[in-house]
């Protein structure tokens, strides 16, 4: 009997691991070419891009028609826009994920509909966004101000730095909420609940020992909004960047250049594309730098604070 | 004696309590004013999807209003064949002595691209999800999903620009393409784009499961591969739909990336090897250059209102999809 079955079980339990094999093989295999986009779109960037970085090339303004020279003013413009967005979207964000988590219950249908929103807006595309900023902050909010402040001057009715930074600031504005609300939610319920038997208030509570505690969190929301922000060009195309400026931004209301829109129009719409690839390259690098050094430093905080959290630090 | 200690047994506490008092409602009133504030700001997120809503429909809407802009389009014909001789009946030629606004040429084109990419993403995405979450050890998980979370962190301009100057040309080598920018060369860019949002969106689904499903099937003598296919993979189905759809939604809304490397020729043309336009892309190349006003502005903003509601949409299901899983299988994250 042994003899007659283990053959015909053996060729089986064979064929089982074949496909057990298989399975684990095409799945590992999944992994490794995504890491390997991963890698070469990052490599591709880094080798064409490092000849041309120097230090002039990332302080010094573009010449000769956008042919030479360096990126400074769009280093300039990127980081003033990522200032002013995060000044108004974190802010709004924190408070947004301390309503859903400390004064909503689960089954307010306001806090519900938040929610909602907070998920759709991360899905509206970003050339969505540039429409409403053209159509809502410049159209009407900025020409309202024009007509009562100046007298039908045109001082914010027009594409600005301002009005770049509030669209993107409510295109990141999920990012943060999402952030905010994971690392308040993971706040033990015995912290509150001490603070609040040592007689201290609910906003004492959420300031002095939630907010603290979560900060980890936050300081993750905010970086992944700024690393999102630097890189999107689509919602400031018709609110504010320029193609080139012989002068940096120094007000709300002036325009500025960008480094993904400076991207876009040198990859798009250079008279010469072989001699602008050293720059559009070098271009490419410093934001593909700056928006992954604030990503590694987002996942490395906030891998660092789940740990401290599973630890019960 | 005993009148004197009751006095100031009474008036100590009595100080004590209308200071405090006092204090509390001071207090109060701030923090009722900072938390009213809180309030009224976690409404910033509503108020923001309305206004979208209201203020891209404002500038569409003399499309359905106003005869001067009748003259030259109304919402129906975007949709029906031009009659004109000379030339296909599906044109976007808003910039001619006759403009020519059809869309069907850009829907097709922003389908098209978006196909091209769900098909180079999805088994990618999915098998990398069924790894880390069935296969992969901790530490290695620990690993890969923030490596794939960091290609979402890679600007899409970036990526198209890495389109249009190293995929084009292996695309080209490689397939012949009639044109060196064309669907194929944005699809498989897009899928850069769209493979993290697939991927965390699958193995949340996949993780979702418990693991008391895979004790039953294993238990049962299935092997892994057996469990993974016949049951993890069913239990968490429509998480992974709702993955593709979440997908669908990112990948067709995307604009800078098929800006750069679509081609952007509005070709009614189911070949990807072609050139194609999207939604996004017209949006973006023809209203910088447009007249504030005028009959084409009111067309693009109507294309960016068609675009907001249909990804609303699409998102909203998926969404769905995800929330009606994870109370079925009772894990509510």
């Amino acid at each position: 009997v042994t003899a007659a079955v283990s053959p015909r079980a053996s060729t089986l339990v064979g064929k089982i691991r074949h496909g057990d094999r298989a399975l684990a093989t095409l799945s590992a295999a999944a992994v490794v070419v995504i890491l390997a986009m991963l890698a070469i779109i990052v490599l591709d960037v880094v080798r064409g891009g490092a000849r041309t970085i120097s230090w002039e090339f990332v302080s010094s303004p573009p010449r000769d028609g956008m042919t030479a020279g360096g990126v400074f003013p769009a280093i300039f413009g990127t980081v003033a826009m990522t200032l002013l967005m995060t000044v108004a979207a974190v802010p709004a964000g924190v408070a947004t994920a301390i309503y859903l988590t400390e004064y909503a219950s689960m089954q307010s249908p306001v806090a519900r509909l938040v929610r909602v929103c907070v998920a759709n807006l991360a899905g509206v595309p970003s050339i969505v966004f540039g429409l409403f900023g053209l159509g809502f902050f410049i159209s009407t909010v900025g020409r309202g101000i024009d007509r009562f402040a100046y007298g039908g001057q045109s001082v914010y009715g027009k594409p600005c730095l301002l009005w770049s930074s509030l669209t993107l600031a409510i295109l990141t504005l999920p990012v943060v909420v999402v952030a905010t609300e994971e690392a308040i939610r993971s706040v033990p319920r015995e912290q509150r609940e001490a603070s609040l038997a040592l007689g201290a208030t609910r906003l004492q509570t959420i300031f002095r020992v939630i907010l603290p505690e979560a900060l980890g969190g936050i300081l993750t929301g905010t970086i992944l909004a700024v690393s999102r922000g630097a890189g999107e060009v689509a919602p400031i195309l018709f609110t504010g960047v320029a193609y080139y400026l012989p002068q940096l931004p120094t007000n709300l209301n002036d325009p500025f250049m960008s480094l993904g829109y400076h991207v876009y129009v040198l990859a798009t719409q250079s008279p010469d594309v072989e001699k602008t690839k050293p720059l559009l390259y070098g271009t490419a690098l410093v934001l593909l730098v700056l928006t992954f050094l604030l990503n590694l430093i987002a996942i490395w905080i906030r891998s660092r604070s789940r740990r401290r959290a599973r630890a019960g630090v | 004696m005993r009148m004197a200690s009751q006095v100031t047994m009474q008036s100590a506490p009595a100080r004590t309590a209308s200071e405090s008092r006092s204090l509390r409602r001071r207090g109060g009133w701030g923090e009722r004013a900072i938390e009213l504030s809180i309030r009224a700001v976690a409404l910033l997120s509503i108020a923001a999807i309305l206004l979208i809503l209201v203020f891209v429909g404002k500038e569409a809407l003399p499309l359905l209003t106003s005869s001067d802009v009748h003259r030259e389009v109304t919402f129906g014909s975007l949709f029906a064949p031009l009659k004109e001789a000379g030339g296909s009946a599906y044109t976007w030629q808003p910039v001619s002595e006759v403009p020519k606004y059809n869309v069907w040429p850009l829907i097709v084109g922003s389908v098209k691209v978006t196909l091209v990419s769900l098909v180079f993403a999805v088994p990618l995405s999915v098998g990398a999800a069924v790894y880390v979450s069935e296969y992969a050890r901790p530490r290695v998980r620990e690993i890969v999903k923030p490596a794939i979370e960091l290609l979402a962190g890679v600007p899409s301009v970036v990526v198209g620009f890495f389109a249009l100057v190293v995929l084009a040309t292996w695309v080209q080598d490689t397939f012949g393409t009639e044109h060196r920018l064309n669907a194929l060369v944005a699809g498989i860019g897009l899928s850069f784009a769209i493979v993290p949002i697939i991927f965390s969106v699958s193995e949340d689904a996949l993780r979702a499961v418990p693991g008391s499903y895979r004790e039953a099937a294993l238990a049962m003598g299935s092997t892994r591969a057996q469990t993974v296919l016949r049951v993890v993979l069913p239990a968490a189905g429509p998480g992974i739909a709702a993955s593709f759809v979440l997908g669908f939604g990112r990948a067709i809304g995307e604009t800078m990336i098929v800006v750069i490397a679509s081609g952007n020729a509005a070709l009614l043309d189911a070949n990807i090897g072609r050139s194609a336009r999207t939604i996004t892309a017209t949006i973006a190349q023809e209203l910088g250059e447009v007249v504030v006003g005028s009959a084409h502005y009111d067309v693009l903003f109507a294309l960016g209102g068609m675009l907001f509601v249909a990804t609303f949409v699409v998102n909203f299901v998926g969404e769905r999809i995800v929330h009606g899983m994870r109370r079925r299988l009772g894990t509510t994250s």
